[in-house]
């Protein structure tokens, strides 16, 4: 343990210190603080004349104001949190010589890569945290509304996914730091595999689609062609972590949400009874809709952590 | 350690998937001993160094430092043998007693004992007026000189030094072997020394190793390898005139 906390508290002192958080930071509070001023604008003028809005508070979070939403913010903007945090933390110890040093010293091999994925982890939960808490004040200026108790348990369990989507790209940048010598490599490959996991996947997965199941082939029943393409279609893209994380999240910040699929068939009647009465789901129905997404992304962060361990612990130590 | 010596390797081996860096390789070296270690680049000395200190694992034979295991107790291991690799690295944001701090840290040192440790350290290798400069900042000999320092503070029984004296001026070098000499004498800490500045090795070592393509080609002291070589009295040659002539053979 001794080694891992000093591992921890030195890497702490470096992220705060250093002129990447400082910018990063100002970044990510700039982008939060014109976005849910966008929405509380954009929301108080929709929101007029309502008898009774719902969870006006968690709509700060997911309503796209002039640009797009926190959540939309987060999930495109997160993977670049995660890998700059991350993509030079073995590689530039090992190029300046002090990898060898600290591996010296009477620790454990893992305490570097724990500490120091913690102290990650540490820092995008602090910042996540700092995000969610500047929009929550300004919406409370702009709005006045106060979040019930179920608005902050939807808040907390949408950072809690937000950590574990980051610290998948946290982990992933680590495993490239350790992969590849070079700091530019690895930080090329990391923002590589990001974009085509996010951008390449989606627009991929329509083509793929439509080349394995063809929704308006001649002599098909076109409604189950139709069905059968959009599941395709949202199978491949959730090869993503892109889109594992705004499914769980959207679906967790939004209480009207029901479900995960794009295309839902009703007939006429459930259409018009789903029209009229549009009760939210508690909390723990949200969940249990997105659960397998937020157990994937979980599953794929603590992988991706456990790859790195790996190949840190048997690889051979030179200088 | 039964038999007095702090180092013990049997048979030692390291292969690579194309070459063999250490062939079997055995030597001692003694408590209170400052052990020459000498050989061309490329030898195998730094692999050998990192299989004592277990961050390598040997493919073949085994070794003993202090009578312990490094592969299996590379804690206790590391925690009696101080480290100074070749070119050491440093945080060049940290300064002095901060870098100091964090080895203390990770040897688990108490923290309240450790602020007079680190200026002792500091004091021993002169580096005390430069204590609160930027390492990022320090000529390649103050370096050194912290890379020492950061030895001491675990108040090591022995010291791997991996060519310690490369790229100093020669008053710089001097003084440092100086120093290696004194804490050899007055801490009775156990030395092995890579070096390829031969006329330093010589007048600071008990005894000297030449490993030539991993393998160990001679051991023992200077006089006794002169004899063996030039098969006169030694002290009419210097252990350059030994070096290359084992080099050649080899």
């Amino acid at each position: 343990m001794q080694g891992i906390s000093a591992v921890y508290r030195k890497e702490m002192a470096d992220h705060f210190s250093s002129f990447r958080f400082v910018i990063l930071f100002a970044l990510i509070a700039m982008v939060s603080v014109i976005t849910s001023y966008m929405a509380g604008i954009t929301l108080k003028e929709s929101l007029e004349g309502v008898a009774k809005p719902q969870f006006v508070f968690l709509m700060l979070f997911n309503t796209t104001g002039a640009m797009f939403s926190m959540v939309q913010f987060v999930a495109f903007f997160g993977p670049l949190i995660g890998i700059v945090l991350g993509f030079d933390t073995i590689n530039r110890e090992r190029a300046e010589g002090t990898l060898i040093k600290i591996l010296t010293q009477p620790i454990f091999r893992d305490a570097v890569i724990n500490g120091k994925f913690l102290a990650g982890v540490t820092t995008i939960t602090i910042m996540l945290v700092s995000i969610v808490l500047i929009i929550s004040g300004l919406g409370l200026i702009l709005l006045g509304v106060v979040p019930g108790a179920e608005e902050i348990w939807r808040l907390l369990l949408y950072i809690v996914i937000s950590v574990f989507y980051i610290s998948f790209w946290l982990g992933l940048s680590i495993l490239f730091s350790i992969f590849f010598r070079s700091i530019a490599t690895s930080a090329l490959a990391s923002v590589a595999l990001w974009i085509f996991l996010s951008f390449f996947v989606s627009l991929g997965a329509s083509v793929l689609a439509d080349m394995v199941a063809p929704a308006n082939a001649p002599g098909v029943d076109s409604t189950e062609a139709i069905v059968k393409n959009i599941r395709v279609k949202e199978g491949i893209s959730l090869s993503s972590p892109m889109s594992l994380y705004t499914k769980a999240s959207a679906t967790v910040i939004d209480p009207m949400r029901k479900t995960t699929e794009a295309l839902v068939l009703m007939g006429p009647m459930e259409k018009i009874s789903a029209g009229r009465f549009q009760n939210p789901l508690p909390i723990g129905q949200s969940v249990l809709v997105v659960y397998p997404y937020i157990i994937v992304l979980i599953a794929l962060t603590l992988v991706c952590f456990a790859i790195s361990y790996l190949v840190f612990m048997l690889q051979e130590i030179r200088t | 350690m039964e038999n007095g010596n702090v180092i013990e390797t049997f048979d030692l081996t390291k292969r690579y998937p194309r070459q063999t860096a250490v062939n079997g390789l055995s030597f001692s070296v003694k408590e209170g001993e400052i052990f020459g270690f000498l050989g061309p680049n490329g030898a195998g000395k730094s692999t050998t160094l990192l299989m004592l200190l277990g961050l390598s694992e040997p493919s073949g034979g085994s070794a003993l430092v202090c009578g312990l295991d490094p592969i299996r107790q590379a804690r206790e291991v590391k925690k009696i043998v101080g480290y100074l690799p070749e070119n050491v690295g440093f945080y060049g944001d940290l300064d002095a007693v901060e870098s100091l701090r964090y080895i203390a840290d990770l040897n688990g040192m108490d923290r309240d004992a450790t602020s007079e440790k680190i200026s002792e350290a500091l004091e021993t290798v002169g580096l005390t007026n430069e204590k609160r400069k930027k390492v990022g900042a320090y000529s390649r000999g103050m370096k050194q000189r912290l890379g020492m320092a950061e030895v001491l503070l675990k108040d090591p029984k022995v010291m791997f030094l991996d060519e310690p004296t490369l790229g100093l001026d020669p008053d710089g070098a001097a003084r440092l072997i100086d120093l290696i000499k004194t804490l050899n004498r007055e801490r009775n800490i156990t030395v092995l020394l890579s070096s390829h500045h031969l006329t330093q090795v010589q007048k600071i070592s008990h005894r000297v190793g030449i490993m030539i393509k991993g393998e160990m080609v001679a051991e023992g002291s200077i006089d006794a390898l002169a004899q063996e070589k030039f098969g006169v009295d030694g002290k009419e040659y210097s252990l350059e005139e030994i070096y290359m002539k084992y080099f050649q053979e080899g």
